[in-house]
């Protein structure tokens, strides 16, 4: 294969390789008043690689020997995941302009791009090799976002947690990997498959994918590997927040799921138990620690776990319809996420501060009903009520647990959703039931609030509209694996 | 009749509901109004042009608009009393509200026009999935209701009517998802017609009847309904008691009974027993409360025993009967709620001992007041003796002993209605702010007389409202026949007067 073919299809995380470099030039010559262009390049950069994606069309195929895949199931988490780092950028100086203390700085849009070159080389690995550079690209990245606020001590403690905790499992992680490939002598996914289809039960080969699984866990943030997101999500600045709740998420998920099915699919039986039980731990877990938060972003994290498990649900089915449950719930769920954390984002008292004590939403349905009613949405549709679109991502991933003959992992995993749904209520209680508390600074942003409708819009009962075309897509996207 | 009749049903509400919340209140009254009139409207074009011993599954419509279900519409006889019954109560509701509620009227009557389009969806739908996402998105707006304009312990009430349901309903989409995957389609016609294996068919049932006992409610899991309807406005009292009750009712007829005859007949005797107590003991319970929206709502608890035990007698009078019960329930303690709401309009409270002797007061009042206390208790000539009598009958026919000790629920259902009404209508009058209290209104006396006149024409002529149904009982009988439970009583034929055939069998036998 030539190298023009390989360059070829790794055309997106190109675009957006030199872009990021090229930008951090601009960035350091051009100094702090260069944010605004850096910033507009940079969400153009990421249109520039789903234009990539797209012109690739429907083919794809191995690019350097074997170390990475263009398929429909990259190409569909990579499309959740550019989109998603685009919004990061897009809410991020709204907020920086209101907050007092640190000023948005052209750096951030630049990490941006380079932890989504990272997420797609995740996505897109069937080498381990592959997988561990682009995981560590990702989050190195990730790091630098979480402490941007410098002078804010919250948002150091969280990026301090995040690399300490983060390196840990990268640790773990890669100590699975070197298990695996000296018991299966290969690092690329056909190869590992290969080894656990002939010898699945060598011990070796067992304790690397536990190992493994739980350093893509701790990505995922699924218990028992969730201890840090309550922390990083609340002392992170909110825009990146939302974007440690949506891209990182996807592409993590995405991975989570391919090493499973692609790499590991011989031992589906064994690596069943481990989803199993993540899911259900991640599920009661995020809803019971929940109901005590008073903080909005920690019952934000606290939700996203919850979620996360209900996507591995769909994963511990490990078949095609799985797969394209789980892609379906990440495509849902970023939506649901990303328009909660909008609303955050308006949360502000008179001074501009940021406020995010749940109870400073008291009676926002009579000061601001239409931010209530957007909220409301979320929160419903996070809880999995219909006729929200939440409810269906919950349905795809239930189908599929049932269609595989996973009943108790079923009937287990929706009656737990019940306690979930108390908090989300209780958010909804907090706006429409109780007394007006002090209302929020109105704000101006027209993009925010933009970004805000088309959320709530995909969330309502329209979004039911989409199935026929999503079901379409993340079934491609799972053909491609399975 | 043609045309998408049920979607415009559906439709007008979720429009109507949209344009309100842009609405000030008074404009927001008016296109409540407006809207479920012009529901009303077309329910009763859909009840004229409802062809009885026609088809099956008439305005049918069909879009596969969602990929794995689709937007199937459809109704039977049942579908439709059950709409008619909805479409009925909800320009009462509206009407009800139209001084009492003052505080954020515009989303007010968003979420009552949403709850009347859910709940024609819910009945309307022929697809699994479709009914169970408008079965379950009831539970939004009836909690914003009660959490917004209900009483002081509204909160508490919320939650607790939420979480009870939700809990309840979600194992039933487990349920569904089996279903749907066992038989390649996810139309409720096509289930109603499929035999899954009886072992099987016992797991489903009971996935099902948590939910629909929840929603009924039965007892012991009736506990939410007498806090949520306390807690409730009027209006919402009246719809909860009115509509949303029935959905239970109509899940067991639509879901358990066709779809796992031999589960049914299998199971009909933990229906039987919960029932049984549920008579017995919510009667009692009703006896001894001293808020009158309580003892409504235990007695609702008792009246819907009624209709379960008529549902699983297996035979014709038994769900003719349980379907007219939920009709005249419906209408009835709906009729009650409205009963209490202008007394509590006028003292704002709803403690029976504060009344007294308002049939010298509020002749008008007491007149309507007396006829659905009648009606409740199951008086000839009412709605409510009508279904009463034919559930027990049927359930006689399969279960002496459960008709035996639900008969006295109607001996005990005389016993707490007529002394509420004594305590209230008659007696001494207590106090200066009773006496001051002005008889109904003329918009109180168009929402009652309405009412009213219903109860009297089902108590005098069912046959109107037993016609539609007639057809799809039959078929419905002709499904579960052959899982139908023998008789407890072993009741045998009367011996013939002897024949020559008895020496030709003596023969045979020698």
């Amino acid at each position: 294969m030539s190298y023009a073919a390989n360059l070829a299809l790794v055309l997106p995380e190109l675009v957006l390789s030199l872009g990021a470099i090229a930008l951090m030039m601009v960035s350091a010559w051009g100094g702090p008043q260069s944010t605004r262009s850096v910033s507009i390049a940079s969400v153009f950069v990421l249109a520039g690689a789903i234009v990539a994606l797209a012109a690739r069309g429907a083919g794809g195929g191995d690019a350097f020997a074997g170390l990475y895949r263009a398929d429909a199931f990259a190409d569909f988490a990579k499309v959740l995941i550019f989109i998603g780092s685009a919004v990061a950028i897009v809410i991020a100086p709204g907020f920086f302009r209101r907050t007092a203390g640190d000023d948005l700085r052209p750096e951030y849009p630049v990490l941006i791009l380079l932890s989504s070159a990272g997420m797609g080389l995740m996505v897109s690995a069937v080498d381990t090799m592959t997988l561990y550079v682009g995981l560590e690209l990702q989050s190195l990245a990730a790091y630098v976002l979480a402490s941007f606020m410098r002078r804010d001590t919250r948002s150091a403690e969280a990026g301090l947690k995040y690399f300490v905790l983060g390196a840990l499992a990268s640790g773990i992680l890669l100590y699975g990997i070197s298990l695996v490939y000296g018991f299966s002598g290969t690092t690329s996914f056909d190869g590992i498959a290969d080894a656990y289809r002939t010898d699945g039960r060598s011990l070796g080969l067992v304790f690397g994918m536990v190992f493994v699984l739980a350093g893509v866990a701790f990505k995922i943030a699924a218990v028992p590997f969730h201890m840090w997101t309550p922390d990083v999500y609340e002392g992170s600045p909110t825009p990146v927040t939302a974007f440690f709740a949506s891209a990182p998420k996807v592409a993590a998920m995405a991975l989570f799921v391919r090493v499973a099915v692609e790499a590991m699919g011989p031992a589906t039986e064994a690596w069943r138990q481990i989803v199993i039980f993540s899911a259900l731990a991640s599920i009661v877990l995020g809803a019971v620690a929940a109901i005590g938060q008073s903080n909005v972003k920690r019952l934000l994290a606290y939700s996203s776990i919850n979620n996360v498990g209900f996507a591995l649900i769909g994963l511990a089915a490990g078949t095609r319809e799985g797969v394209a449950s789980v892609l379906g719930y990440m495509a849902i769920y970023i939506v649901m996420t990303l328009g909660s954390f909008l609303v955050v984002l308006r949360m502000r008292d008179e001074a501009g501060q940021p406020v995010e004590a749940i109870g400073s939403l008291s009676g926002l349905s009579r000061t601001q009903p239409g931010l209530a009613l957007a909220m409301a949405t979320f929160m419903f549709s996070l809880a999995g009520i219909p006729p929200l679109f939440g409810f269906y991502a919950k349905f795809a991933v239930f189908d599929a647990a049932v269609r595989a003959g996973l009943f108790p992992l079923a009937v287990i995993g929706i009656v737990s959703s019940v306690i979930g749904a108390y908090y989300y209520l209780r958010v909804v209680k907090t706006m429409y039931f109780d007394e007006p508390a002090a209302g929020y600074a109105k704000s101006g942003d027209r993009v925010e609030g933009a970004l805000l409708v088309i959320a709530a819009v995909i969330v309502s009962p329209l979004g039911y509209l989409s199935i026929p075309a999503l079901s379409a897509w993340t079934g491609a996207a799972a053909r491609s694996l399975l | 009749m043609s045309g998408p009749i049920l979607s415009l049903m559906i439709a007008i509400p979720a429009v109507a509901a949209l344009a309100c919340l842009f609405l000030s209140a008074e404009t927001a009254r008016r296109v409540a109004l407006g809207a479920t009139l012009v529901n009303l409207a077309l329910g009763v074009v859909l009840w004229a042009g409802f062809e009885i011993g026609g088809a099956r599954w008439q305005f049918v419509e069909n879009y596969a608009l969602f990929g794995r279900f689709g937007w199937a519409l459809g109704i039977d006889g049942f579908a439709l009393l059950l709409i008619m019954l909805s479409v009925f109560l909800m320009p009462i509701c509206i009407g009800a509200s139209w001084r009492s509620v003052t505080q954020r009227v515009p989303e007010y009557m968003a979420a009552f026009l949403a709850t009347e389009m859910l709940m024609i969806g819910t009945f309307a739908a022929q697809d699994l999935f479709l009914f169970y996402i408008f079965f379950e998105a009831g539970l939004i707006p009836m909690y914003l209701i009660i959490g917004i304009w209900g009483g002081v312990n509204r909160i508490y009430a919320s939650y607790k009517f939420f979480l009870y349901t939700l809990l309840g309903s979600v194992v039933m989409l487990i349920a569904m998802l089996y279903m749907a995957a066992q038989a390649g389609t996810s139309s409720i016609p096509a289930l109603m017609a499929y035999d899954f294996p009886p072992h099987v068919q016992t797991w489903l049932w009971l996935a099902f009847f948590a939910s629909f006992a929840v929603k009924m409610p039965m007892w012991p899991v009736h506990t939410w309904l007498p806090d949520a309807h306390v807690q409730a406005p009027t209006a919402g009292s009246v719809i909860l008691a009115g509509v949303l009750l029935k959905l239970g009712g109509y899940g067991f007829l639509r879901f358990s009974l066709p779809m796992f005859p031999e589960a049914s007949a299998q199971l009909a005797w933990l229906i039987f027993a919960l029932s049984a107590v549920a008579v017995v003991y919510t009667s009692l319970v009703a006896l001894v409360q001293a808020d009158m929206k309580k003892l409504i709502a235990y007695s609702s608890v008792a009246h819907m025993a009624i209709v379960t035990i008529g549902l699983f007698a297996f035979n014709r009078q038994g769900i003719e009967g349980a379907m007219i019960v939920m009709l005249s329930h419906g209408l009835v303690s709906g009729a009650l709620f409205l009963c209490v709401g202008v007394i509590y309009d006028r003292l704002h409270t709803r403690e029976i001992a504060r009344y007294g002797g308002l049939s010298s007061i509020m002749p008008r009042y007491a007149v309507f007041f007396l006829l659905f206390t009648m009606a409740s208790i199951g008086l000839p000539g009412t709605s409510g003796f009508v279904g009463e009598f034919l559930s027990l009958m049927g359930t006689y026919q399969l279960s002496t002993w459960t008709a035996l000790v639900c008969t006295t629920g109607i001996i005990l259902g005389a016993a707490y209605a007529l002394y509420l009404y004594r305590r209230i209508a008659f007696g001494p009058v207590k106090s200066d702010e009773v006496r001051g209290m002005s008889d109904l209104s003329t918009r109180e006396l168009w929402l009652l007389a309405p009412v009213a006149a219903v109860v009297m024409w089902m108590g005098v002529y069912p046959e109107s409202f037993l016609a539609p149904m007639r057809g799809d009982v039959a078929a419905l009988l002709r499904r579960v026949d052959r899982a139908t439970p023998p008789n407890d009583s072993n009741p045998t034929a009367g011996r013939k007067v002897a024949t020559p055939t008895h020496v030709a069998s003596g023969e045979a036998h020698r």
